[in-house]
């Protein structure tokens, strides 16, 4: 073997030597490092998540959260996503609010009343906003007005539709103050509708009917929500502090009108981060007060001895087709047979395995109200059974209506989130195996996923509906031909028909019967087909009570949660 | 000083005896190679590669498993996990009629990996029920486990529970409600041993049985035997592990050898000429360096013409090498900047040697040390790169693996179930260290300096 | 090199730089713009009015050409825009918030990167074949076999464990702004980096150790510490500065893992987002800056380069 030509026991020392030497640098290094670690704490100080006290600190009354994403701006017209929905539901209310069963009750209206022509609601008095000022009825007609405006360009302004004039003006037809809402003093706001509206009492609750101070908004020169000074609020909390993509504080709000809210001094959302695991490692080390816990955390959870709970997070997951003409999936026997060839029970039960999570079985999911009951005990959904055999059958004569040899490779466009892919998987695996077809996953992330979805390039989509509100429309009106969001163009004059009863209709009865046809509809016509409602198992610290997960609205909710100290 | 005389300056008579030549003489690469042959290192590297070929190219003829069929009874299964199975008849939904009541907490039947069906009475007080699952004992402390079912009318007193079902024994809690849906103190457990079943049809499905065996209800039968167990959809690991090692050492050696090719002649150009070319060349490799990756993969993927749901691993491959080559191109001109400067490059070019000479032959050598060392780092660097582009849709398509992407499904039960994770890593491991040994051992026999040292 | 000319270099290079990025921010560009996917698409969809409202707020309803032109304009101004995500925040103020945070721990992980793979590396030459070279590259091994996922998972888990044992918080589990929560990010950001440089530091030495040089000083009767940090250190380390450059440009960029973990607040995050949003401005924002930070670096090795060997002449 190849040597130097020195001899061993000069190797030796040198050797020794030069460890020694190597020993002197690593000692310099290290002090280099500490002196600059130093240096960059007084830096880092600057951007820091901020002390917190712990997940439950008890003798401040505050609690410590994680928020998944950073909000991109708190703009109550304009917002659209889960993060500032949660903020929002903390720091602001609107005319209507819900308690913690998910009940409406009075919230800056103290009473209210719906109409078949339109609605009217009264301001109470001691409704203030963070400055002082009282909150009134024109701070409602100007943040409605400013959310129809087309300059204002806000992606929920259809939620205001069953407003007179509201999809005219976002058309852009009409002038914004043409829009049916009046603030006839600072406590009367007046509002007419386009077509009765019912629900509407429900509507306004929602996070894009929140008001807004023109004075102050016009004060902020454009950076309305983008900062914590450059709001106002009259919610049970204030946002103290925003680091931006660190984290947020919000504190009692002084001035908000009720004490049926708000019993935790301080709520410190101190972390930022959508990684579960990071977020159940700090719930292990005692840093934040609740997380969520996905499958292969639960024995864990188990052998811990922690008390697990579980909420419906209010979504359904479902295979949508591409109804365009000329595509394979606009056929229905097709659509029938890979009906017929699944089950949403093997993929929820043996393949996603997540304890919250519902088997799909309709369009309209499992805690949706109906009239004095659930909706779905009072209109069951259709039955289905795995019939493979059925299926072959629908399948081949799809083959011969489409005058095909063979069926192409079918497209599954998903997203790329680990739970569509492992569904894609498995329903690929699953209609090999079943029907013979050959499916091509075609992974897309959200932006592009939603491009291709518009312009119709996929067989199948892998996707999902949240509710807006709690309301059977805010998922029966998804398959209506005008709706924007019905990507994969379904066309049926029946389901326009009954979505315009469901829309329109004032005696109740008559309008889930409605809904109750749309379900019918969308499992004979295999609208689409249902996989799974999602649901969120997680853990909260023994000594936080009230806190709530909800199906409709914010996703995590403080608003009636309150410390209380655990005897051991 | 030795005395010289004239009869030293006699010319030799020819045929006279002079020493053989001890060994015939050998150009650099031919010394080099027979140094390789017998180096301990490259030797084990070799065997490792081999076996790797081996294990790629003749597995699946030998393990014929479909890597994409799924086994739903037996997912995410460890090694050794035993597969005895008892046969039952086909799912159907529960009929609960006709069902006695009076027992309290009960199981309905027999229960099993299919389904366990529980019974009860209301508890009074009761606005609703709760029930929970939990594989530990309920201790004082209450904790009652799993949710799986709220129901919150009090005279619902059946519920089946299908959820991930494994052969164990599980405590089924029942839980009284309050008219706010608020759990109340008192509960009702239950211990239930659980065991695995398949139903006939499953059975021929997989090709347990053939169709005309005539198995009863109440047979045992052994369900398919997966040696290194099973992934997160039942698919067998070892099987997936063969068809991922094709894509995985193709994009994991095939990338890296071509850009550190390139990388080297670039770089090796570029430090030797020197002057403005070098600037030019080098400031092209820092462009390309600062070029955002991810947009620029999802272009080479559409300029492919890839079409949705189709494997690309050609144009990954492409990409792969036209994006990662600037690091190689610079370490190596750093190495040729210093070695130019030596004094045996000076002599060969006094005694006119061209400068393509120079560089295959001097120069390259010479910066073998560095360049092997980046090509065993730029292998799992491959490897998991490949595994995330294919995440976002930029590399293979389900259901074709790769290690690099088994590895990534691995880590969400790292902790549950550890062989996901565990075999595709020490796969990728040991494909490094074969490569790693390699380089050690070229080095060694390409090193000029250890010449004739035997 | 003389001083004079040592500044006309880093002009030149600097001339070059700027050219450079311009590429950079050129070729960015119209990659983005074809690229599919509208970033102004959401989950709810929009009327036409709207849509066409919000492309003429970003200025998207131009001709790309015209927008190209329009975005150099504002860049040789300083102004980056404003995010497309992130309304009411300039990617200015995004990368002057998050660009030190991704800093910190880049420089972090490349001291303690380069300062262990100095070590271990010199450690493995001069102990060759006996029993530190075989350990230290088994771990190397090991280490660069495990995805950067995987570790930052178990060095977490370690921590709350850890944590758990003493009773008392340690070391932060995640989180920004301390000395103690830079530490462990830090070290799992710069592990594979210095497993790089530990090999390559191994093979560096290996060579210089037999060379004349080495054997020169040696038979002159140079003390063995002067001939290992005068002659041997020196000369292996070569490799090592070459690579440490680009090296930071790259941990900063790269550290979106360990910043996902960890939830710090640094810029990698917001950069993997955007490429994912196609949040336009935010990508090329930050791409045009990690550009110009990355042939800053480029730079600065290059002039380290002449002072460590002189033999290396800049032209």
């Amino acid at each position: 073997m190849a040597v130097t030509d020195t001899p061993i026991d000069s190797e030796e020392s040198f050797a020794r030597s030069a460890g020694k030497q190597l020993a002197i640098y690593a000692l310099y290094a290290l002090v280099l490092l500490a002196s600059l670690i130093y240096v960059f704490s007084l830096v880092a100080g600057r951007t820091g998540s901020g002390t917190s006290g712990g997940a439950v600190d008890v003798a401040n009354n505050s609690v410590t959260t994680t928020l998944r994403q950073e909000p991109p701006q708190l703009d109550a017209g304009r917002s659209t996503d889960a993060s500032s929905f949660v903020v929002l539901a903390h720091v602001m209310e609107g005319l209507l609010a819900y308690d913690d069963n998910m009940q409406l009750i009075p919230g800056m209206a103290e009473r209210w009343e719906v109409r078949e022509d339109g609605a009217t609601f009264w301001i109470r008095d001691e409704a203030l906003w963070s400055n002082g000022d009282s909150v009134t009825a024109h701070d409602f007609e100007f943040a409605w007005k400013r959310v129809v405006d087309p300059d204002t360009a806000s992606e929920y302004a259809f939620i205001l539709y069953p407003i007179l004039n509201a999809e005219a003006i976002t058309q852009g037809e009409l002038p914004k103050e043409m829009l049916g809402v009046q603030a006839v003093d600072d406590q009367t706001l007046e509002v007419q509708f386009a077509q009765p509206t019912p629900y509407f009492d429900k509507l306004v609750a929602f996070n894009t009917y929140l008001p807004l101070q023109q004075e102050f908004y016009e004060s902020t020169d454009g950076r309305y929500g983008a900062d914590a000074e450059y709001m106002i609020y009259n919610g049970p909390y204030v946002v103290e502090e925003w680091i931006h993509g660190a984290s947020m504080l919000w504190r009692k709000n002084p001035t908000y009108w009720g004490d049926h809210k708000g019993f935790l001094d301080e709520i410190n959302a101190a972390y930022i981060t959508t990684d579960i695991n990071a977020k159940l490692n700090l719930f292990k080390d005692g840093q934040i007060a609740e997380t969520q816990l996905l499958a292969p955390m639960l024995p864990e959870a188990m052998e811990k001895r922690w008390q697990i709970d579980r909420v419906m997070d209010g979504t359904v997951f479902f295979l949508e087709f591409n109804h365009r003409e000329g595509r394979i999936t606009d056929n229905w026997h097709f659509r029938r047979a890979m009906q017929l060839a699944q089950s949403s029970d093997e993929l929820v039960y043996k393949v996603l395995k997540e304890a919250a999570y519902l088997p799909a079985v309709s369009l309209f999911p499992v805690w949706i109200q109906g009239l004095n009951d659930i909706f779905r005990t009072e209109y069951p959904p259709i039955e289905h059974k795995l019939n493979v055999q059925l299926a072959r059958e629908h399948l081949e004569m799809a083959r011969q209506e489409l005058g095909l040899e063979e069926f192409p490779p079918i497209v599954f466009l998903t997203g790329d989130t680990p739970i569509s892919i492992l569904s894609s998987e498995y329903y690929q695996e699953l209609y090999k195996q079943n029907l013979g077809l050959e499916i091509r996953i075609d992974v897309q992330n959200f932006k592009q996923r939603l491009a291709k979805m518009t312009s119709g390039e996929f067989d199948v989509v892998v996707a999902g509906w949240g509710p807006d509100y709690d309301d059977p429309l805010t998922f029966g009106d998804f398959f209506a031909s005008w709706n924007l969001n019905n990507r994969g163009r379904y066309n049926s004059p029946e389901m326009d028909a009954q979505v315009r009863i469901a829309q329109a209709e004032l005696d109740p009865k008559k309008r889930l019967d409605a809904f109750g046809e749309i379900q019918r509809i969308v499992y004979e016509d295999v609208t689409l087909i249902p996989m799974y409602e999602r649901g969120w198992a997680f853990v909260v610290d023994p000594r936080l009570k009230g806190f709530k997960r909800r199906s409709v609205g914010p996703e995590v909710d403080f608003n009636f949660a309150y410390i209380e100290e655990v005897e051991d | 000083m030795t005395d010289l005389s004239l009869a030293d300056f006699q010319p030799l008579e020819p045929g006279q005896e002079i020493h053989g030549i001890s060994r015939p003489s050998q150009s650099y690469w031919q010394d080099a190679w027979a140094r390789l042959k017998v180096n301990k290192r490259a030797l084990v590297s070799l065997y490792l590669v081999i076996g790797l070929l081996l294990f790629t190219i003749a597995g699946p003829w030998v393990w014929t498993v479909d890597p994409a069929q799924q086994d739903l009874d037996q997912v995410s299964r460890p090694p050794g996990a035993d597969r005895n199975a008892l046969i039952v008849a086909d799912y159907a939904p529960w009929q609960t009629e006709g069902l006695s009541f009076g027992e309290g907490l009960k199981v309905v039947g027999d229960p099993t990996t299919q389904a366990v069906k529980l019974k009860w009475d209301a508890i009074p007080g009761a606005n609703g029920h709760r029930i929970y699952r939990n594989i530990f004992p309920i201790g004082p402390e209450r904790s009652y486990g799993i949710p799986r079912a709220e129901f919150f009318d009090n005279r619902v007193v059946t519920f089946e529970d299908r959820l991930d079902l494994k052969a164990l024994t599980y405590y089924y809690v029942l839980v009284p409600l309050g008219p706010r849906g608020e759990l109340l103190d008192n509960y009702e457990v239950i211990e239930v041993d659980v065991h695995r079943v398949t139903t006939i049809v499953e059975a021929v499905d997989r090709g347990l049985i053939e169709e005309s065996a005539n198995l009863q209800i109440g047979d045992e039968i052994n369900l398919d035997w997966h040696p290194f167990g099973t992934d997160y959809l039942g698919r067998d690991l070892l099987a997936r592990l063969m068809a991922g090692a094709r894509v995985s050492l193709f994009i994991g050696i095939g990338a890296p050898f071509l850009f550190v090719l390139f990388g080297v002649f670039y770089g090796s150009i570029a430090g030797f000429v020197g002057g403005r070319v070098d600037q030019v060349m080098m400031r092209f490799a820092d462009f390309v360096v600062a070029l955002p990756f991810l947009l620029f993969m999802i272009l080479f993927k559409i300029s492919f013409g890839i079409g949705p749901g189709e494997s690309g691993v050609f144009p990954m491959l492409v990409a792969l090498v036209v994006l990662m080559w600037p690091a190689t191109s610079r370490l190596v001109r750093g190495q040729i900047l210093q070695i130019r400067e030596q004094g045996y490059i000076h002599a060969s070019q006094l005694l006119g040697a061209p400068t393509r000479y120079l560089i295959l032959r001097h120069m390259i050598p010479n910066t073998l040390g560095v360049v092997l060392v980046t090509i065993t780092f730029a292998i799992p660097s491959a490897i998991f790169t490949e595994a995330f582009l294919s995440f976002i849709g930029m590399g293979v398509a389900p259901p074709t693996p790769s290690w690099g992407s088994m590895s990534n499904e691995g880590i969400k039960t790292m902790l549950t179930t550890p062989h996901e994770l565990i075999f595709p890593a020490l796969f990728i491991s040991i494909t490094v260290l074969a490569f790693n040994l390699l380089g050690d051992g070229l080095r060694d026999a390409l090193d000029a300096r250890m010449r004739n040292q035997e | 090199m003389t001083r004079s000319n040592m500044w006309i270099f880093i002009l030149k290079r600097l001339v070059q730089g700027i050219f450079t990025v311009w590429f950079i921010a050129t070729a960015t560009f119209f990659a983005m713009h074809n690229v599919p996917g509208d970033p102004l698409l959401n989950d709810r969809a929009t009327t036409e009015a709207i849509r066409a409202n919000l492309q003429a707020k970003y200025g998207l309803d131009k001709p790309v050409t015209t927008q190209y032109v329009i975005y150099l304009g504002n860049l040789v101004r300083g102004d980056l825009g404003i995010s497309f995500t992130q309304e009411n925040r300039e990617v200015n103020d995004i990368i002057r918030d998050h660009f030190p945070v991704s800093a910190i721990l880049g420089i972090l992980a490349v001291i303690f990167a380069a300062a262990g793979g100095v070590l271990w590396g010199a450690l493995t030459a001069i102990y060759r074949n006996r029993w530190p070279d075989y350990v230290i590259m088994f771990l190397v091994i090991l280490g660069i076999s495990v995805p950067s996922f995987v570790v930052a998972a178990i060095s977490q888990l370690l921590l709350v464990n850890v944590n758990d044992l003493f009773g008392t918080t340690v070391l932060p589990v995640a989180g920004w702004g301390t000395v103690l929560h830079m530490l462990v990010p830090a070290m799992v950001l710069g592990l594979g980096t210095m497993a790089y440089l530990t090999r390559l530091m191994r093979s560096s030495m290996l060579e210089i150790v037999s060379s004349d040089f080495v054997r020169t000083a040696k038979a002159k009767g140079v003390p063995p510490a002067r001939i290992f940090a005068k002659h041997q250190l020196r000369n292996a380390i070569l490799p090592v500065i070459t690579v440490l450059g680009p090296s930071i440009a790259a941990i900063t960029t790269g550290g979106f893992v360990v910043e996902l973990v960890f939830a710090i607040p640094g810029l990698g995050r917001y950069f993997v987002q955007a490429v994912q949003q196609l949040d336009y401005t935010v990508i090329m924002g930050t791409t045009v800056f990690y550009g110009a930070f990355l042939v800053f670096m480029v730079i600065v090795v290059d002039v380290l380069y002449g002072f460590i060997d002189p033999r290396v002449r800049m032209e």
